[in-house]
């Protein structure tokens, strides 16, 4: 998965716009809200180094814009990840809170 | 000698016959070039026309910039040839690195659909060097993600090689320093936001963008001043 989000600086209207809505719910220690996107998919590799490579690669060339955005490449098997073609690396979501 | 302008046609693209119409109109012979297509054939000038390529996914001009037909608009660049990128066409060129900086999305994440001035800051390119600066001109605009930015380098480099082409006089969409179009250091590639050629002829309500489409037409041949 590549997590694309604008660099700290870039204004953010939609975090702004969350950030603000949240304390009418009560959660009023909320600071620092920023929405990026989540890109995820799968590479065929033949071990992880090599697919993090092409990841960052990939990203860097398409996948943000150096001068509005960051990416950050998260390279791991998942479950199920059994089933994959042999010598496939499966990419999946970083462990954490949803 | 008539001017042969190509217009790189994406798919997404919708101005393109709006461009061809004003080109036409001012004396230029207009082609349409598919993004598939490896060469632009012999022409004078090259125009990457609004619209919304590959449907704006991922960003503005993301993919665009990866069609066949880019490498022969970079290679004519290269070579001084003028090349326009108007409102997505912008972002097309920002994407391929033709021109520096990037278009984010507006100030208030609003798609602004309205009639804007712009005042003529530079006749360094093509496009504006039969223009007079200072000038003032009443342009449409029409888009999301017109917001132009760049570090501070790039911004203190377009200012003193007055690459500011185009300044918003009301700033609509939190552009920085104002900036409503620039151009490359050689000044034959310029981006703007507005779109002059729905404002070249007295029936559409302005023939303000009459003097940059003129300046595309008929300087279309020469190199880069």
């Amino acid at each position: 998965m590549v997590e694309v989000r604008s660099l700290p600086g870039i204004a953010d209207p939609q975090g702004a716009t969350i950030e603000s809505a949240l304390p009418a719910l009560g959660f009023g220690g909320v600071h620092g809200v920023r929405v990026g996107k989540a890109i995820r998919f799968h590479i065929e590799a033949p071990d992880e180094a090599a697919a993090r490579r092409q990841a960052e690669e990939l990203s860097r060339r398409l996948l943000a814009n150096p001068v509005l955005e960051e990416a950050e490449v998260w390279v791991g098997a998942e479950e199920g990840a059994g089933e994959a073609a042999p010598g496939a690396t499966e990419l999946s979501a970083p462990p954490g809170p949803r | 000698m008539t001017a042969r302008i190509a217009i790189v046609v994406f798919p997404g693209s919708n101005c393109e016959h709006d461009v061809a119409a004003a080109v036409e109109g001012l004396g230029g012979r207009a082609e349409l070039v598919w993004h598939q297509r490896p060469d632009l054939g012999p022409v004078d000038g090259v125009v990457l026309p609004g619209g919304f390529a590959h449907g704006d996914y991922l960003r503005p001009g993301a993919i665009a910039r990866f069609s066949p037909v880019m490498s022969a608009v970079a290679a004519f660049a290269a070579e001084g040839g003028p090349v326009t990128g108007i409102c997505n066409g912008f972002q097309v060129l920002t994407e391929a690195g033709l021109l520096p900086g990037a278009l984010k999305k507006n100030r208030h994440l609003k798609f602004l659909c309205t009639t804007v001035e712009v005042r003529i800051e530079s006749a360094r390119s093509p496009l504006a060097d039969l223009a007079v600066v200072g000038r003032v001109l009443r342009l449409p605009i029409n888009h999301f993600a017109g917001s132009y930015i760049c570090d501070d380098r790039t911004l203190a480099d377009l200012r003193s090689d007055e690459r500011i082409v185009l300044r918003y006089l009301d700033n609509p969409n939190g552009s920085l320093d104002d900036i409503a179009g620039v151009c490359n250091r050689a000044g034959n590639v310029v981006g703007l936001m507005p779109h002059p050629e729905r404002a070249w002829h007295p029936l559409l309500g302005s023939s303000d963008g009459r003097v940059l489409l003129d300046g595309l037409v008929h300087h279309g041949g020469g190199p880069a001043r």
